[in-house]
């Protein structure tokens, strides 16, 4: 993601805000998403306009931050002013600012006009409501240039630049391990035995949150390589990749999913899933993923070996669970089995630390009422 | 409650459309693995089976999935549930 065009804004200049408030809709490749404050306080001022095309990393309102330990109120304009900018990790500020008032902006938008192709007839060079008026008028002929792109295409290109760039800079190994799970789904089935059908846990929360507490146990593999070293995540929050019905793919992530219980993450699942799927998610559940991990056994896969999605460090691939031989106590039978396989980057972690990862995924699944 | 055929077909096209919004259940072979040709996964499948049990107000046991693969076999089920649920 490199650029987002602002839907609408859901606050105003004056109003209090506190961190984690949904302040704006952008539209980005990966649907409309909901942009989330970082800071508290008073916003002072919006600095762009519904229609406006905003690189990531550009200043988007400015925040005041609390006054609480200022006894009297201060006229001049206090220091510790927080700024609201589009959020990436690796975020930059803008360049120069187009000079171009509201009202102009807005006319903009609505003529399908770029703003890049506006110049100022004034003398501040400041574009006014003409100047857009005027270039609409030149334009007729032509097709709207702000007209969104089909999303499809969009979503596809975002998936290409991400996963180029993984196997262009990420020196992937790959490892895979077969889990027996006999033991997880014969608890899940006598635990879904007396719920009603929408509160049955799917073996995919199982296994999801069998990752979470391993990527916990082996926290080198949760986390990001940002400017040649490795950099924990702030809490396992797994991103769970969810195909999208037209292909593509996004990854929201569930939040501590290490420290959530089961009927938690069945509850993230009927939330996030159809929301991935109609593309409305937020902006942290869009960035703030640690790990990843993808589930293509629904559809017949027994083994899926991913490419990581950088800056993250590992990718999880779990396939169908169907019966195989097993040798237990000397003796063949058939048992559930799971391939799970861990795509780790070898910068960040060697084939021993990936392969204490499986073993614990193993291990945790083995003690199925303890997840 | 007692349905005829033509409700419980209904109900299962609607819940059907309601996971697969693109597809056409009843272009559908009777035979046909349903999750295959409609591509539904897991997710979807349980999504399917509550909207079938707000519809028709049948609990359908886990232990019962593997019997609701085809359309034929899923619309019999449906049936004997129903009259399961009128005798009971």
């Amino acid at each position: 993601m490199t650029a987002a065009t602002l839907v609408s804004w859901k606050i105003r200049p004056g109003d209090v805000v506190s961190r984690g408030q949904v302040v704006a809709e952008v539209e980005t490749d990966k649907g409309v998403i909901d942009v989330e404050c970082f800071n508290e306080g008073t916003v002072e001022r919006l600095m762009s306009e519904p229609g406006q095309k905003l690189p990531v990393g550009a200043l988007m309102a400015v925040i005041r931050g609390s006054v609480d330990d200022e006894p009297s109120m201060s006229a001049a304009p206090r220091p510790n002013v927080a700024a609201n900018t589009i959020s990436e990790p690796s975020a930059t500020t803008s360049g120069a600012r187009l000079k171009i008032t509201p009202a102009a902006r807005k006319r903009a938008g609505e003529l399908g006009i770029a703003l890049e192709q506006l110049h100022g007839s004034e003398s501040d060079g400041v574009i006014g409501l003409t100047d857009v008026e005027g270039a609409a008028a030149a334009a007729t002929t032509s097709t709207s240039p702000l007209r969104s792109e089909d999303g499809c295409d969009r979503m596809r290109r975002a998936i290409a630049a991400a996963m180029s760039k993984s196997k262009r800079e990420v020196p992937h190994y790959y490892l895979a391990t077969k889990i027996d799970m006999s033991r997880a789904l014969a608890w899940l089935e006598s635990e879904n035995l007396n719920r009603p059908l929408a509160d049955r846990i799917l073996p995919a929360v199982l296994t999801l949150k069998a990752v979470a507490l391993s990527l916990h146990d082996i926290p080198e593999l949760n986390g990001f390589w940002i400017d040649s070293k490795f950099r924990s995540g702030d809490g396992v929050h797994v991103g769970l990749a969810v195909a999208m019905k037209g292909g593509g793919l996004v990854a929201p992530a569930i939040h501590d999913a290490d420290h959530k219980s089961l009927d938690e993450i069945m509850s993230l699942f009927h939330d996030l899933i159809p929301r991935a799927r109609s593309g409305r998610l937020r902006s942290s559940e869009l960035t703030d993923a640690t790990a990843t991990l993808t589930n293509l056994g629904d559809l017949g896969v027994e083994t899926v070996f991913g490419v990581i999605y950088p800056p993250q460090v590992a990718l999880i691939g779990l396939g169908k669970i169907t019966q195989q031989p097993w040798v237990a106590d000397d003796n063949i039978c058939a048992r559930p089995v799971l391939t799970a396989t861990l795509s780790a980057d070898h910068r960040a972690t060697d084939g021993r630390r990936g392969g204490q990862f499986l073993d614990a995924l193993n291990r945790r699944l083995q003690t199925p009422e303890k997840l | 409650m007692s349905r005829n055929d033509d409700e419980i077909r209904e109900a299962a096209f609607v819940s059907l459309r309601r996971v697969a919004p693109e597809a056409d259940p009843a272009s559908l072979p009777l035979t046909a693995n349903i999750r295959e040709a409609l591509e539904i996964d897991s997710y979807d499948f349980l999504q399917f089976l509550i909207a079938l049990n707000k519809r028709l107000d049948i609990d359908i046991p886990e232990a019962d999935y593997g019997k609701l693969q085809t359309m034929s076999s899923l619309l019999s089920y449906l049936r004997s549930r129903c009259d399961g649920a009128a005798s009971g």
